[in-house]
């Protein structure tokens, strides 16, 4: 394998991770954008979870309304640009153009949308402006999609607004999770200056809230609370060996990794735990940080994994060998790990050699937090119960939105949770 | 095989493929390229006066992605020395003395007439065209569209060439005007050899944002432009038919020209009876290559169908363009959607809501997106079939068994036409349309999930 060497710098880390959807030219956005057909009550519009009017923001960039274009997308969705990145559009807009049932490829609607939102950005062209204040604060737990998507619709709406964030940059996973090759995180985070910059919201970096008594301050300071915390770190599973010298979590590993790039450690043969997109991104990254081998193990067969198959292949593609029908019993090794051992559904049992475990066996839930607050309900994945319509929990004080509501999901979701909420707090503040 | 070489009015060439009058004419280097590249005639850049030209000279009309949909000009005829001009006519005739190098002419008095003509039949030109179609400019000065929009003018001018020439003589016509066939007239009846049309159509193909000025700018300011490239087509077609159809015009050749760029545009001027057709736009688009795909496709056309020559089937068409009153009111079509290619855009349901008879309606929710035709209500307009993204998938289909034909001409000769306010027998008495009121209820699907 070891199709990728080990980035020494920046600019090797760059190329390894090159990105996927690269900005499109002038040139290529005008072709592009000529083949949309304008379709009635079009279908890619109604599988983006914002509904972002994509016939009407792909014939603005045609007739050069470029800006136009991107009050479009951000009037449906204030995370516009990094979820044309980000967004697996293959299963949604995209997924959905009608030129896939003559096998003609589709629009390519993620990259038009970030040819109109990253020309906004970068010539930092202000398109909103905060509503006139109306007097009432809101809370924001967590700078998150959610957190920031809600804190964006309630500043037009009048509302002044304070975030409180356990980390020290907003967008939460889409920094710090998202794999690099979707996105920089200079372009998260220029995004996330511009809505900034426009709409004034206060974030208040590294204030996690984690007491019952600050949660009593919030209620007492603020008409109503939104809650976009996410989920938690990678879920512990017992395994015997868990605790060895490098064995990481997938979540705690990304992070790492979108922190510190080319510094973050990788080991040389580097198996990882897992089925799902985390698995998929996490195993690709190690790929890409030069591991010589690389596999992925998952418990039950390859068309059961919860990962699209997209990201499996990407990640088949940067050199990672699939080991199905494998269920981890055990992490060997003396202080360090040494290998991992297996057992398959017949009984059989085996030994994989290695010296880095990723586990990318889920997320933790937020239990522990929720239980902080009186009267919110949750379902039996420990996920925040809200009114679908207005985001609004058990508790009428609060609302919520993204992970934390629906157990893990895209950023588009956040997004479209967060303006949703952002009305629901209106309407009964009203 | 196909024999494609023709004699247009005397005028011997070996494809009835040639460059019109305009910029890629404007020089031997140009035509010689040219007449290796596959062409089979050129008609030299117009002679004549001399003239300056601005810089900014043209400007088209873009469609989507394609360029140059329609283009426009506010060029003058050459502004190059005449000497210069003979010289090199004289060279291209020489060495290609079986091509139809043609010389195309415009001048005020009937001396320089005389003159010029003499001129350019020493150079060695096959042909003459009298450029009476300029729309810009020359007109302003008495030349040009001036003269094609006044047959007197026009009669009496090929009066004088026809007395003087001893080549055949081509009169270019002007489309701006109202009948072409009064031009055609006087053309004729001055015993004009041949006619060649259309001129460039009188525009202004769009303004300038920045400083609110036509298109093409000069200093910031434009004039009327000369339209042409593929979309004066439909216009170009019609005044051929109008000329191919007149009883004492029909038997001149007529020389095609407007918007000619693919071989199915040359066997659609061939049907309507040009028998040499003259390319510009598309010259100046694509270069003088664009021909190997015009005589491809000409000859492919022909060997399928077994013509020998195009006078096989040179105005073919003519017979089926006919008045309105002659269509037969019985003939009856309804659209059809192929299940199997539909992509499921509705466009063809919105057209038709919008823009047509409320005859396509959509899948009930949740059972896909492929709409159908609701046949009562169908007139059979086509605009569905037109809107439609794919080739082939709504047909309109012949509903009708063919046994009657009535036509509004019989209807009225039988005394059998609609001729009140609410006559019953109007075509769209008893036509379902909905309410008024329906408008407001079949709002855009509910977008406040969003
Ligand atoms: C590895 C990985 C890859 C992914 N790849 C993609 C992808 O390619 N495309 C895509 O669309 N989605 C992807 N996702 C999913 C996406 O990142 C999430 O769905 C999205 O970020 C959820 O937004 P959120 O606002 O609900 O939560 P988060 O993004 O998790 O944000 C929650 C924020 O709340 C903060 N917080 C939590 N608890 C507290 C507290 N008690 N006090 C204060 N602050 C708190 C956190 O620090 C964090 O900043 C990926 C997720 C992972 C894990
Ligand atoms: C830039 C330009 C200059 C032209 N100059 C002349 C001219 O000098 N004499 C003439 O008879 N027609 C002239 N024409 C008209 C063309 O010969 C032709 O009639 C017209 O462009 C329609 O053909 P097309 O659609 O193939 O371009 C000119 C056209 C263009 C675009
Ligand atoms: S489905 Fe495709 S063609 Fe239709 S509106 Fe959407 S992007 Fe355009
Ligand atoms: S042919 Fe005309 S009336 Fe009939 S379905 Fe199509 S658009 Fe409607
Ligand atoms: S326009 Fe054609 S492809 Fe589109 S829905 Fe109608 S029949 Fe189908």
């Amino acid at each position: 394998m070891a199709e990728y060497k080990r980035p020494a710098n920046e600019a090797e880390f760059q190329a390894n991770f090159k990105q996927k959807k690269p900005l499109m030219n002038a040139t290529q956005a005008y072709y592009e954008s000529s083949r949309c057909l304008f379709c009635y009550d079009a279908p890619c519009m109604n599988a983006c979870p914002t509904g972002i009017d994509i016939p009407l923001f792909i014939k603005q960039i045609h007739t050069g309304n470029v800006e136009g274009a991107a009050k479009t997308i951000y009037d449906a969705n204030w995370l516009g640009n990094a979820c044309g990145t980000v967004c697996p559009t293959g299963v949604l807009c995209e997924g959905s153009c009608v030129y896939n049932n003559q096998d003609v490829p589709p629009l390519q609607i993620g990259r038009l949308q970030n040819f109109a939102t990253k020309s906004v950005i970068d010539q930092n062209k202000a398109m909103y402006q905060p509503g006139p204040d109306n007097g009432k604060k809101v809370a924001i737990i967590g700078a998150g999609p959610a957190g920031i998507a809600c804190a964006c619709e309630l500043r037009t709406l009048g509302y002044a607004v304070d975030i409180f964030e356990a980390k020290e940059k907003p967008s939460g996973l889409t920094v710090y999770g998202i794999a690099p090759y979707k996105i920089t995180n200079e372009e998260v985070l220029a995004e996330m200056k511009y809505l900034q910059d426009q709409l004034g919201y206060n974030v208040h970096y590294n204030q996690a809230i984690t007491s019952k008594e600050q949660i009593t301050q919030l209620e007492n300071d603020y008409d109503a609370i939104f809650l976009g915390v996410g989920l938690g770190a990678t879920a512990f599973r017992n395994l015997p060996g868990e605790d060895k010298n490098g064995v990481y979590g997938a979540v705690e590993f990304i992070e790492d990794l979108r922190m510190n790039h080319e510094k973050t450690h990788v080991g040389n043969r580097v198996i990882v735990l897992g089925g799902g997109n985390t698995a998929m991104d996490a195993a690709s990254e190690s790929a890409r940080m030069g591991a010589s081998e690389v596999t992925l193990a998952y418990r039950g067969s390859k068309e059961k994994m919860g990962a699209y198959d997209f990201e499996y292949e990407l990640a088949v593609g940067a050199g990672v060998k699939g080991v199905f029908d494998a269920s981890p019993t055990e992490i060997l090794g003396n202080g360090s790990v040494s290998g991992v051992k297996f057992k398959r559904a017949s009984g059989e049992e085996f030994v994989m050699e290695c010296d880095m475990v990723i586990k990318a066996t889920g997320q933790a839930k937020q239990g522990s937090f929720f239980s902080l607050i009186d009267g919110l309900e949750l379902d039996d994945k420990t996920r925040i119960k809200v009114n679908p319509e207005t985001n609004q929990s058990t508790n009428p004080k609060y609302f919520a939105g993204g992970d934390a509501i629906n157990g893990g999901a895209e950023v588009v979701n956040g997004a479209h949770d967060g303006k949703l909420a952002a009305r629901g707090i209106d309407a009964w503040l009203k | 095989m196909a024999d494609l070489s023709i004699n247009f009015a005397g005028i011997k060439a070996p494809n009835p493929f040639w460059l019109a009058s305009a910029p890629p004419t404007n020089s031997g280097y140009q035509i010689m390229k040219a007449y290796e590249a596959g062409w089979g005639g050129a008609v030299w850049k117009t002679l004549g006066m001399p003239t300056i030209n601005v810089s900014s000279r043209y400007g088209a009309t873009n469609y989507r992605d394609t360029r140059m949909a329609g283009f426009s000009n506010i060029e003058l005829i050459s502004d190059r020395p005449l000497e210069d001009n003979l010289r090199e006519m004289r060279e291209v005739t020489k060495r290609f003395p079986n091509h139809a190098t043609i010389a195309s002419l415009m001048v005020d008095t009937r001396q320089e007439w005389n003159d010029i003509i003499k001129m350019v039949e020493d150079a060695g030109a096959a042909g003459i065209e009298l450029n009476f179609g300029c729309p810009h400019g020359m007109c302003e000065r008495g030349m040009g569209s001036a003269v094609g929009q006044d047959p007197v003018v026009l009669k009496t001018i090929v009066e004088w060439v026809m007395d003087a020439a001893s080549i055949p003589v081509i009169t270019k016509l002007s489309p701006n005007i109202s009948h072409i066939t009064d031009p055609g007239m006087a053309a004729v009846e001055a015993k004009t050899d041949a006619i060649s049309l259309i001129n460039t159509v009188k525009s202004i193909v769009g303004i300038d944002l920045d400083t609110y000025a036509p298109y093409p700018v000069v200093d910031g300011k434009g004039t009327n432009g000369g339209y042409c490239g593929p979309a004066v087509k439909p216009i170009a077609l019609h005044m051929l038919k109008e000329l191919k159809q007149h009883p004492q015009i029909k038997d001149t050749p007529v020389s095609g020209i407007g918007g000619i760029e693919t071989w199915r545009d040359v066997v659609e001027y061939i049907l309507l009876g040009a028998t040499s057709v003259q390319v510009c736009t598309a010259a100046m688009h694509y270069g003088f290559g664009i021909v190997r795909e015009m005589e491809a496709g000409l000859r492919k056309f022909m060997d399928e169908r077994g013509y020998q020559t195009i006078y096989d089937f040179a105005g073919k068409a003519l017979p089926n363009v006919t008045e309105w009153k002659h269509l037969n009111l019985e003939y009856s079509v309804k659209a059809k959607i192929n299940e199997d290619k539909c992509v499921g855009c509705d466009l063809c349901y919105i057209a038709c809501d919008d823009g047509a008879h409320q005859a396509i309606a959509l899948p009930q929710e949740g059972q896909g997106r492929i709409p159908s035709i609701i046949e009562e209500n169908c007139v059979g307009c086509n605009l569905c079939s037109l809107v439609c993204p794919v080739e082939g998938c709504i047909t309109m289909e012949r509903k009708d068994d063919g046994s009657k034909h009535r036509t509004w001409d019989e209807r009225t000769q039988a005394d059998n036409i609609p001729n009140t306010w609410n006559d019953d027998r109007a075509g769209g008495k008893g036509h379902y349309v909905p309410e008024p009121a329906l408008a407001l209820e079949n709002k855009r699907k509910d977008r406040s999930k969003w």
